[in-house]
């Protein structure tokens, strides 16, 4: 099972309303996955500073002070915004590589959710709607964002078992399914230098993603080729700064639905994810086709 | 006519409300509302009754359906009508995978396209798509009519018995054992009255016929080794 939502705004009247309308889909999905439950939020890149998301087991220890110790070792301005186990440090983009090698130092336990120019990524074990009212995701505005609801059947049940997965900046992935390739893949990227965290499949399928474009693929090429080299069943929903990208394995059990109107792009495991949007009557709807690469971009 | 609101009064009131309908029923039309992609919506009827429903439904509309008529007016999620007995199903728009899957009698009509696996392990159901099905259809299937106005996706008939399928438009490939087989009489005669009945006006000639080659009926003794 597990639940996928994700929507790519076109009008940009409704991006106050991202964070609302995208907790309620996900909300909706809550019984093909309730253990855990995470978002992906592109905000808008009004003041051109990047950003990192992090998590801790206990954010009152770790977050107090956490941007003057950094501003300490290493001269950077950094802003900090704490949601619930969550916190956002905001800098300049190009000091995100130097504040993550001194949040290792510094903080070695806390773990990196995301990191980018408009990116950030909440996920925690727990109900969809538990994890959106934690995260306050509803008062979030931003230009497109993605979420997963999840039964895990590869990993086990924690906060990094949870999608999405980040690997590269402002780049992240959730996933329906199950890849069976994934421990002779993980072996593979990290011999090519690829980070990879978890024993988990899904962030197997988001680091190979990344590797791909690092090489320089696009990521409808790296979508592409995918294909060939990930075996088992997904259903990909893929997000970069720009927009988002769809993908199903050519079996296709793993179900997919789509709308589109002047005002938006929307995906659900199923339709009643999107039964509340605007205009969703008469929106064009449709299933994603097999091993089909379908991609938007602002 | 009956109306139920699907959202004010729940799917266990709707679907014990109309088990509770019987042959004699005077009650005999039903239209429901507020669907919204909800799954099993009447499903396991087993009376003369006829339900409209307004809207798209999810998972499993009509299952196990017997002597209702059902129509969705939007499209249906996966496994629409699955394992339907008798009666007739009629969806205005597309539905998703594995409809009609299983089905031992009755009439499935979609009026836009199907997805992947339509009419899997068909046990008998008739099936009429307007448009175009998916891959994998007619997956093992075993007796019935599945008639395709549009085309048909990769591996139409794969490992199939003795279902008949028609198919207007092109075949992107066909499965393990399926082959094209001759168009006789009696199957313009069965396609005339099926499209009839399904609301097509597309002429029985333009269509040809799909079904078993047989040959994985028996043991081939050459493929000893393959196992």
């Amino acid at each position: 099972m597990c639940g996928i939502v994700g929507l790519f705004l076109k009008d940009k009247k409704l991006e106050p309303k991202l964070g609302m309308m995208l907790s309620e889909m996900l909300v909706t999905m809550t019984d093909r996955g309730p253990d855990s439950a995470g978002i992906a939020i592109y905000g808008n890149d009004e003041n051109n500073t990047g950003k990192i998301t992090v998590q801790s087991d206990t954010p009152s220890e770790d977050f107090k002070g956490l941007e003057k110790e950094i501003n300490a070792l290493t001269g950077i301005k950094v802003s900090i915004r704490t949601k619930s186990t969550h916190a956002v440090l905001e800098m300049e983009t190009a000091s995100i590589p130097a504040v993550r090698k001194a949040l290792k130092q510094i903080r070695p336990s806390l773990r990196i959710m995301s990191a980018g120019d408009t990116i950030e990524i909440y996920k925690e074990v727990g109900l969809p709607k538990d994890v959106a009212a934690r995260f306050d995701v509803s008062s979030m505005s931003g230009t497109h964002g993605i979420g997963h609801t999840r039964m895990a059947t590869e990993s086990a049940v924690t906060t990094m078992g949870a999608h999405p997965f980040s690997t590269g900046n402002d780049q992240c992935l959730v996933h329906n399914g199950s890849l069976s390739n994934h421990n002779s893949l993980r072996r593979k990227l990290r011999r090519e230098g690829v980070h990879i965290e978890t024993e988990n499949d899904t962030e197997v399928g988001a680091a190979y993603l990344t590797y791909k474009m690092q090489q320089g693929s696009s990521l409808g090429e790296a979508l592409e080729s995918s294909l060939e080299d990930l075996d088992g069943f997904f259903t990909f929903l893929v997000g970069t700064k720009d927009g988002f990208g769809v993908v199903r394995d050519p079996i296709a059990c793993k179900p997919a639905v789509m709308a589109e109107t002047d005002q938006y792009v929307a995906f659900g495991s199923e339709y009643r994810a999107l039964v509340n949007l605007p205009g969703i009557e008469e929106a064009r709807v449709w299933e994603p086709e097999p091993a089909t690469v379908y991609f938007w971009t602002h | 006519m009956q109306t139920f609101d699907l959202e004010a009064q729940g799917l266990r009131e709707l679907n014990s409300t109309l088990h509770a309908q019987v042959d004699e029923t005077n009650q005999t039309s039903w239209e429901i509302t507020n669907p919204k992609g909800s799954h099993a919506i009447a499903v396991g009827l087993d009376a003369p009754i006829e339900v409209n429903i307004k809207g798209s439904t999810g998972y499993y509309c009509g299952g196990m359906n017997k002597q209702a008529t059902i129509n969705v007016s939007g499209s249906a999620g996966p496994g629409t009508a699955e394992n339907m007995m008798s009666g007739k199903i009629v969806i205005d728009g597309d539905a998703s995978q594995y409809a009609g899957a299983t089905g031992h009698g009755g009439l499935l009509v979609i009026k836009g396209n199907a997805s992947s696996r339509c009419g899997i392990s068909m046990k008998g159901i008739n099936i009429v798509v307007h448009g175009n099905i998916g891959h994998m259809s007619a997956f093992m299937a075993q007796s019935g009519n599945l008639v395709v106005c549009g085309d048909a996706g990769d591996a139409l008939g794969d490992s199939c018995y003795e279902a008949r399928l028609f198919v207007r438009g092109s075949v992107k490939s066909l499965g393990a054992d399926c082959e094209e087989k001759e168009m006789r009489p009696e199957h313009i005669k069965i396609l005339k009255e099926l499209l009839a009945e399904a609301d097509s006006d597309a002429k029985p000639e333009e269509f040809k016929r799909y079904g078993s080659a047989r040959n994985l009926y028996n043991f081939d003794v050459d493929n000893a080794t393959a196992y």
